[in-house]
């Protein structure tokens, strides 16, 4: 029979791979269970004690924390849209018949941004909106916006963050999409114009049906990946001005690293954690209810 | 005659859009690429200048001066190192996915891909503090075993959908001639598969090689990778940002060139475990 093979075959196959993920993905978190269970200063290692689920207690309750939140789900809600309209009009774009070379050439480039290391992308970042001598207040001068101070600026540190995150992954939205669009049969895509001259139709009612896989993708991992996001807005702006940057995961690298309270940071970790996994059984339930 | 005219201005529209794609996909690479090439004098003008005599100055400095060379050497390592463990290890698991039939089948699969979710904020600090009991902070193989949590997870997946479409014929034929699963594997899947290994390959080394965050945490000086070198240049008032993009292009070089190599299968490498 197809497939039947002993236990012995099996785990001689798995197990390696099992082993050294249990070890280093699943035990660490064993480990930030226990730690966030207990005072835990890295300036003060003599007085390690039990307190049980005080740390817990502080974060639910502690504002700041909410509003990292609140800012990682902030920057979400307005790079996503954003990822999403510029995309699809991109996708469209190279979807329309014609100019071969250009195109290629256009896919290649797209694929950069994406590859392009989160450091080096807050790096240029920094260069590039200097107040003084950075190139985008240079190109903005015309228009009566020579002087923007972009990087010690709360809100205009923040459209920066945005502004980067929508360079970076509006390639991928688009090239995600642009493989939902040479999945429809191209007699459907053809009759379809035959009968209508509008895009809007034709997206509607011929393509997106098989935009949706590609867009729940989209819509999984962006924000798998935002709540993730550390690199980027850590080399552009630690955070700053003030706090108006610090997504979740610079709040816990901060408490845990330069406030050296790993006992509470690794508290907010399980519970970004718990966030996560309940935020991945809905979206779960939501998409994948078929299966 | 209208509809020609129609047609040929919305091909000079979508002739001026892609222009427009790549010029903003491809403008801040030409900036990094110069502004590495001025010297501080002429990288700190305002309004920033657009001609001037390149130097290479900034490249010298950072690589032989100010031991960028070595934590790219580092980064090279930990990422090669890394890749080799992750196939060694993910492909024997891949071949077992794909092939045989066993309880508990989708949850491991399952959990394999949920990795990609999980933020890697919450296992540094744990593993900073297991790293730091072991005294293994700031060595090579700290970063190579925790590179691991992400790039198995990739090589499992991509090697697993590239063992299934190999015809299950030849295994059976094999199988006959008296081949163990092993053989089986070594002698004809993986010959065949070997597309796949080499874009997991890729893959793995490119998010190796650009991680930061591990790399910033778990490192101080002797195993300190390329980006964590390229952020500490960031501390303090009169920012080097001639040796800061130097230190970047070098950085990014040889992921670009991975990606334009694998540009065909990136999407569906990122878009791992969220479309089947």
């Amino acid at each position: 029979m197809r497939g039947k093979v002993s236990r012995k075959t099996i785990f001689a196959f798995l197990g390696p791979s099992v082993i050294a993920l249990a070890l280093i993905g699943i035990a660490p978190l064993l480990y930030a269970l226990w730690t966030s269970l207990h005072f835990f200063n890295l300036t003060k290692l003599r007085r390690v004690k039990f307190i049980g689920l005080e740390n817990y207690g502080e974060v639910l309750t502690d504002g700041a924390f909410w509003q990292a939140m609140g800012r990682t789900f902030y920057l979400l809600a307005l790079s996503l849209p954003l990822q999403l309209a510029l995309g699809m009009g991109i996708a469209l774009i190279l979807h329309k018949p014609g100019l071969t070379l250009l195109k290629t050439l256009a896919r290649l480039s797209l694929v950069l941004p994406m590859a392009t290391t989160y450091a080096v992308v807050g790096l240029l970042g920094q260069v590039m909106f200097n107040q003084k001598f950075g190139v985008i207040n240079q190109f903005l001068s015309p228009f009566g916006g020579g002087s923007i101070n972009w990087i010690g600026d709360s809100s205009n540190a923040f459209i920066m963050i945005v502004f980067w995150d929508v360079w970076q992954w509006t390639p991928f939205v688009a090239l995600v999409l642009l493989a939902g669009l040479t999945m429809v049969p191209g007699e459907v895509e053809e009759a379809a114009r035959l009968e209508t001259k509008r895009w809007w139709t034709i997206l509607r009612y011929v393509q997106l049906p098989f935009l949706m896989p590609g867009l729940v993708a989209v819509l999984i991992l962006r924000t798998a990946d935002t709540l993730k996001l550390f690199d980027m807005v850590f080399t552009l702006t630690r955070g700053g001005p003030g706090s108006s940057t610090e997504l979740i995961s610079l709040m816990i690298q901060r408490v845990g690293f330069r406030a050296f309270d790993q006992g509470l940071a690794s508290a907010q970790a399980i519970i970004l954690l718990i966030i996560t996994i309940i935020l991945a059984q809905i979206y779960i339930r939501v998409f994948y209810r078929e299966v | 005659m209208a509809a020609a005219a129609y047609t040929r201005r919305s091909t000079w529209t979508q002739i001026a859009l892609l222009a427009l794609i790549m010029l903003v996909c491809v403008f801040p690479f030409y900036w990094m690429v110069t502004t590495s090439l001025k010297t501080q004098i002429v990288a700190l003008e305002s309004p920033p200048v657009w001609l001037f005599e390149p130097t290479l100055n900034n490249y010298r400095e950072a690589l032989f001066e100010d031991g960028v060379f070595r934590t790219l050497l580092n980064s090279l390592i930990i990422a090669v190192c890394t890749t080799v463990l992750a196939l060694c290890l993910g492909i024997p698991a891949a071949f077992a996915l794909a092939r045989f039939e066993f309880r508990g089948k989708k949850d491991l699969w399952f959990w394999f891909i949920t990795n990609r979710m999980i933020s890697p904020i919450v296992l540094a600090l744990p593993f900073f503090l297991i790293a730091r009991n072991l005294g293994m902070l700031d060595l090579h193989i700290t970063l190579i075993l925790i590179y691991l949590t992400f790039n198995l997870p990739i090589v499992i997946w991509i090697c697993t959908d590239q063992f299934r479409s190999i015809p299950y014929d030849l295994d059976e034929a094999a199988r006959l001639e008296g081949a163990s699963q092993f053989t089986i594997l070594s002698r004809i899947c993986l010959p065949l598969a070997m597309p796949g290994v080499a874009v997991s390959a890729i893959f793995s080394f490119i998010f190796s090689w650009n991680e930061l965050m591990f790399g910033l945490v778990l490192t101080r000086t002797t195993a300190k990778t390329a980006p964590a070198m390229a952020v500490s240049f960031m501390e303090g008032y009169n920012l080097p940002y001639g040796k800061i993009m130097a230190t970047s292009t070098l950085i990014v070089i040889p992921v670009l060139i991975f990606a334009l190599l694998a540009s065909k299968q990136l999407v569906r490498g990122l878009t791992m475990g969220a479309v089947k």
